[in-house]
Formats: C-alpha cells, sequence, structure tokens
C-alpha cells in the first residue's frame, strides 16, 4: 500500500509538472517514475584537481562506474600474425644463398641494472598570473641580476609569463630583456604607452640562448672553444627603433627620465615593507 | 624645570596608541592612578576609560566640570576653538609632515631628493659667497 501510496504522490506531481512550463519540467525529471534520460550524457564521473591528478584512481571508478555490473566485450585480437623476420639473400658461393635476418636488431650490449623508467606526467602548468600592480607601462625596480636596482618600463607579459622589459636602454642601460616577476617591485608610477607599438617579433623564441659553442669536429678536439656574447645587429636595430618610440613617451613627464636613470637603494632607516612604491 | 602640562579635568591630550591613535581627547575625570576617562565628541574618540601611557597631554585645556556630559565638551571644545589651534602647533605639523611621508611613492621620493639636493647647492653657494666676502674684506 504504501508503495502504491508513493507512486501515486509521484504521478500527481507528474500531472502537476507537466502543467508547469517546459523549462521547469527538468528540474523535476527524477521524480518522475521509470523516465530514461536517453541521448542525454551525464556529467563526468571523475574530474581533474589543480594539480593535474584525476579525482579517483583507477580502482575506485571501477566501482563508481558499475563496471562490475556491466558486460565486458572482449575484443578479439586480429589474428594477422606478425613477422619478425625476413629473408635476405645473400650473394658468394657456399653461402646458402639466402639467410633469416630479424627485422629488428637485438642490441649488444644490456645494461647490468635495471633502470626505472619515468612515469608519463600529466601534469600541466598553469598560465603565470600577472600581478594587478602591474600593467604595461609601470615602472618596475629589478631585484637581481646585472641590472639590480634599475628601474625599467614594464611592456608586456610573454606566454612563458616572464616579463618583457626595457630601460629604455638610451636611458639606464637596460636592454629589452625578459624578468620574472618575482624579482621585481611595481611601483605607482606608469608610463603612458597606449600609442606604443611593441612589435610581435618580441616573444620568448627571440630571447632564447643561441650556442655560443662552435661545432665539435669540424677541426680536431682542440676547435671546440667559447666564443664570447655579441649583440647581434638585429637586436641593436630592435632596441633602437622601440626606445624612438619610447622615449619622447618618458620625456612627457618631467624628471622621469631622470628617475628612471637613477638606481635604486635603501638608506638609513628606510624599510621595504614600511615604503609605499 | 617647571611643569606646564598637568593631568587634569579639561586637559586636551592626544591618542598615542591603539584605534583613535592621533586623535584628539579630553580628560572628563580621572579614574585611578592608571587610567582617565576621556572623550573626543569633535574628533570621533568615544567617551571611555583610557590607560595614561595611551595619553599625549597637550597645552590645551578646556573649562568643563568633572564627568561632564558630551554636549558640554562639545561646547567648550569648538568655543575654545581647540581643533584649528592644535593644526597650527609645530607637534600636530609634525604629525602631519610624517604621515604624508608615508604615502610618498617612489617617483616622489626621487623628486623629493633632487629638490633638496638643488636647496643645498643654492644655500652652500651662498655660504661660501659669504665667506668669501668675509675673508676680503677682514
Amino acid at each position: 500500500m504504501r508503495i502504491l501510496h508513493t507512486f501515486s504522490v509521484r504521478l500527481s506531481l507528474c500531472t502537476c509538472v507537466l502543467r508547469r512550463e517546459q523549462g521547469a519540467l527538468s528540474s523535476y525529471i527524477h521524480l518522475l517514475p521509470c523516465v530514461e534520460m536517453a541521448g542525454k550524457p551525464h556529467t563526468p564521473r571523475n574530474s581533474i584537481l589543480p594539480g593535474g591528478i584525476s579525482r579517483y584512481g583507477r580502482s575506485a571508478m571501477y566501482s563508481r562506474k558499475a563496471l562490475f555490473k556491466k558486460k565486458r566485450i572482449p575484443v578479439v585480437a586480429s589474428k594477422e600474425k606478425k613477422s619478425y623476420f625476413k629473408v635476405k639473400e645473400v650473394k658468394g658461393e657456399k653461402n646458402g644463398g639466402r639467410r633469416v635476418v630479424p627485422l629488428k636488431k637485438s642490441p649488444r650490449f644490456y645494461p647490468t641494472e635495471d633502470i626505472s623508467r619515468r612515469l608519463r606526467s600529466l601534469k600541466k602548468g598553469r598560465p603565470v598570473r600577472l600581478r594587478a600592480s602591474i600593467t604595461p607601462g609601470t615602472v618596475l625596480i629589478l631585484l637581481a641580476g646585472r641590472h639590480m636596482g634599475r628601474r625599467v618600463v614594464f611592456l608586456r607579459q610573454l606566454d612563458s609569463g616572464m616579463l618583457l622589459v626595457t630601460g629604455p636602454f638610451c636611458v639606464n642601460g637596460v636592454p629589452l630583456r625578459r624578468v620574472n616577476q618575482a624579482y621585481v617591485i611595481a611601483t605607482k608610477t606608469k608610463v603612458d604607452i597606449g600609442t606604443l607599438t611593441i612589435p610581435a617579433k618580441l616573444d620568448d623564441n627571440y630571447f632564447r640562448r643561441s650556442s655560443t659553442k662552435t661545432k665539435a669536429g669540424s677541426s680536431g678536439i682542440f676547435a671546440e672553444s667559447k666564443q664570447g656574447y655579441s649583440v647581434s645587429d638585429i637586436r641593436k636595430e630592435d632596441q633602437r627603433a622601440l626606445d624612438q618610440q619610447l622615449l619622447p613617451l618618458v620625456k612627457a613627464e618631467p624628471s622621469l627620465k631622470q628617475y628612471l636613470a637613477h638606481r635604486f637603494s635603501l638608506s638609513h632607516g628606510q624599510y621595504p615593507h614600511q615604503l609605499m612604491f | 624645570m617647571v611643569f606646564k602640562r598637568f593631568v587634569e579635568v579639561g586637559r586636551v591630550a592626544l591618542v598615542a596608541d591603539g584605534v583613535d591613535k592621533g586623535k584628539l581627547c579630553v580628560i572628563i575625570d580621572v579614574i585611578n592612578q592608571r587610567t582617565a576617562l576621556v572623550d573626543g565628541p569633535c574628533t570621533g574618540v568615544r567617551r571611555q576609560a583610557m590607560n595614561f601611557n595611551k595619553l599625549w597631554l597637550t597645552d590645551f585645556k578646556i573649562r568643563i566640570s568633572p564627568s561632564a556630559r558630551e554636549k558640554q565638551v562639545r561646547k567648550r571644545f569648538v568655543e575654545g576653538d581647540i581643533g584649528a589651534k592644535w593644526e597650527k602647533t609645530s607637534w600636530a605639523k609634525k604629525i602631519a609632515m610624517k604621515n604624508k611621508r608615508k604615502t610618498l611613492t617612489d617617483f616622489h621620493r626621487f623628486k623629493l631628493k633632487v629638490l633638496k639636493q638643488q636647496k643645498s647647492r643654492i644655500l652652500r653657494g651662498k655660504f661660501n659667497e659669504m665667506k668669501h666676502e668675509l675673508k676680503n674684506s677682514s
């Protein structure tokens, strides 16, 4: 009786629901008895956690998917036999004429100890978020490297997450450069670089290091000598072109050029955590 | 040395610490050796018991009776023009300067440094001029 009663309640609910708008129907659909949701795929039972790891393991997913209930259709392996050998003709007398040779040559050397292979990682790096205080044109203070303490102008963020900055070179000697935003203090000072066009070719590839070593074996063992790094003419030209655009924008603000030319330093009684930048 | 500022009813004091730091208040009553009842209706300090080591006494005093009501305190404070008088003191100016310095950005600090250098250059030049004049005349 009780079951019947609940069933009737459900039916009445159904009729009531049917009278309603079409859109609201979907929210009551779980109350309907024996309605199959054909054609509608459910949401995935597994999800990927921020680290790139799936939430449920293989075993947990087996029970969640109820694979123990489902019939497994075994995949019939094709019965084609792979040939591992081939027949090679051998010339010369008393050589038998032909020989069976393995397709894949087995290695002549085996390591004495097993080397454990690294598993394939599914982790993906997330795109680096730019600090809110850093926007195009922001004056940054570099904290590390050979240009430590220099004030530079931020141009844009590269795909790798690093910041594209320049002194400008003609003002303080800092060339077009990539810097990590962790090694930078963002100031409140901004240069209006709205009119500046930064060439698209200034990307991560542009700044990639080219090997300075000469190829081995070109002329003996002693040929491998290091050549010093020298700035290419292309880079010089790019720098000059950008500086030409940037310099008038810097000069528009009084004493900004002078500011960029000076290095930042702390004096007595100044603590960076108490300062405003 | 003669003391000029005393803990007394009506003494205007500066709150040295806490939520009301930097605000003026008036001593309404002395509760015990450590605490006073203070009120600052014009400056936003609520009537409360406050430790004396949180209070810095100023030169100002208003005429109120002990445990005077807020209305009275406000009236005397406005009549005495304490707020404006306080702003004129070098003490208040120093505090204002300190707060202003805290809000300076790196660029501001740089510009200030340059101006200071210019100022001292002018002063030095003048000083040397006068020194030479004195030397030549004697």
